[in-house]
């Protein structure tokens, strides 16, 4: 939501989480900015999340119902 | 929420545990290693949709449970001496130390106080130059990051007032002596996904090459489960022993660069002793010389005093996945949550405390 600290291990973030607002360091992903999803661990963010990735699951499971239904299709 | 209620989808699940049922042809059994993806997997009925040949075991990813009963009663030395304010996770305050707990010595006039994150205790350590401010620094190589922060922080800043209890532990070092056991009876693993955040998964390479295993860095939540299991029992059926990467949206396979050149920083690898599991070589942190002055163990002189753990309580099966919390004689009898004998009965991460808050108790004692 916002971020603070010119440091980079000062460096910290406001972070959402689904309505409860808190301060995370950003000390270990300098390159997150406001807008991004971020892994969070005992008030430290460890991870961005890719947005791009997170996808593939979903697309493996569309791929998956193609191909049964594919497979019905030929039954 | 977003990249939460997503991975949560039933009908996704059904998808993914048809897919299991239909690539599975022989008996499986796979280990989760964090206590994280068993509360998942218990809570969320995973196993249950599992076909029978799959055996999930849960391994020993519980911080709060394996923290050696040696290291809890020297926090509880250290946490009632009058100069201290002692400063944890709220999970480690019922973990039954060989006498006590820790929320007994604030009970009785003990400051112990709960902090969400290291750097509080720092915070406190600033605001209260009069005290001594010692954090309890548990956990994987997920909190050790924080931790190691907090000790640099503390140099920086010269603060002469706070130090910390090292218990850090890592991950490989215990696959791999689980892997040793003679009892082993684990075929594929679901690694730590935010294990893997940070440290990458470049070390599981010659894990699951030396020993024939299929390791897939694998999420917490269900559809990541489920992927994660599927992708294991691929790999089982079809003869693979690979590492894989189910959890791409947080992990990258050289980790987090940042945390770990901190880790290096602060910490020396040591050998640890594992609760219920004994001592492993070269499977903990402690503090590198150079920050000696923050180690509370040396710095409050406290020694290291043999102490034996309740008979009655099995964790130590559990947590290398010998048996299942419920196969334990004591489970939901002698040992609950309000009268732990174990910590995995404590911890949020504990199988013993994920059986015994999700499952139906009279199913699980009938069962024994």
């Amino acid at each position: 939501m916002s971020i603070s600290g010119e440091d980079p291990l000062e460096r910290a973030g406001k972070i959402d989480f689904g309505g409860i607002h808190k301060e995370v360091s950003l000390a270990y992903v300098p390159e997150a900015m406001v807008g991004d999803y971020v892994i969070v661990h005992v008030g430290f963010a460890l991870s961005r999340v890719d947005e791009d990735e997170a996808k593939k699951v979903f697309e493996y499971l569309k791929q998956m119902e193609d191909l049964s239904e594919l497979k019905e299709a030929g039954a | 929420m977003k990249f939460l209620d997503e991975y949560r989808d039933g009908e996704l699940a059904q998808q993914f545990a048809r897919e299991i049922h239909r690539v599975t042809t022989k008996p499986w059994t796979l280990m989760e290693i964090c206590g994280g993806q068993t509360h998942a997997i218990v809570k969320f009925g995973i196993d249950e949709l599992l076909p029978e040949e799959i055996t999930l075991i849960h391994g020993p990813g519980c911080p709060v449970c394996v923290t050696p009963l040696e290291m809890i009663d020297k926090a509880l030395e250290i946490a009632t001496r009058p100069d201290v304010i002692f400063t944890s996770f709220g999970d480690m305050l019922r973990v039954p130390g060989s006498a006590t707990d820790l929320l007994s010595v604030k009970a009785a006039g003990g400051d112990v106080r709960i902090v969400y994150s290291p750097l509080d205790a720092v915070k406190l350590a600033e605001q209260n130059q009069a005290k001594e401010i010692v954090f309890f620094g548990v956990g994987f190589e997920t909190t050790a990051p924080a931790t190691a922060l907090a000790v640099y922080q503390a140099a920086q800043k010269r603060l002469r007032n706070f130090s910390m209890l090292i218990s850090h532990v890592l991950v490989p070092p215990a696959m791999e002596a689980l892997l040793l056991s003679p009892n082993c009876r684990v075929q594929g693993f679901l690694a730590a996904g935010h294990v893997c955040a940070v440290m990458g998964f470049e070390e599981y390479f010659p894990l699951a090459k030396k020993y024939r295993v299929p390791i897939i860095v694998t999420g917490f939540e269900p559809l990541d489960i489920l992927q994660g299991v599927l992708m294991t029992v691929q790999q089982l059926e079809s003869g693979r022993a690979e590492v894989e990467n189910q959890y791409s949206r947080a992990v990258r396979r050289e980790g987090n660069q940042p945390a770990q050149e901190l880790l290096k920083k602060v910490f020396k690898v040591v050998p640890r002793k594992w609760r219920g599991v004994g001592e492993i070589p070269k499977s903990g942190l402690g503090l590198k010389d150079e920050f000696a002055a923050f180690d509370a163990e040396k710095k409050f002189g406290v020694v290291e005093n043999r102490v034996e753990e309740s008979a009655d309580c099995r964790s130590g099966l559990v947590l290398q996945g010998q048996i299942k919390p419920h196969e334990c004689p004591a489970f939901g009898v002698k040992c609950t949550p309000e009268h732990p004998l174990g910590a995995t009965m404590v911890s949020s991460e504990g199988a013993c405390a994920a059986y015994y808050r999700y499952r139906r108790l009279p199913d699980l004692i009938a069962a024994k």
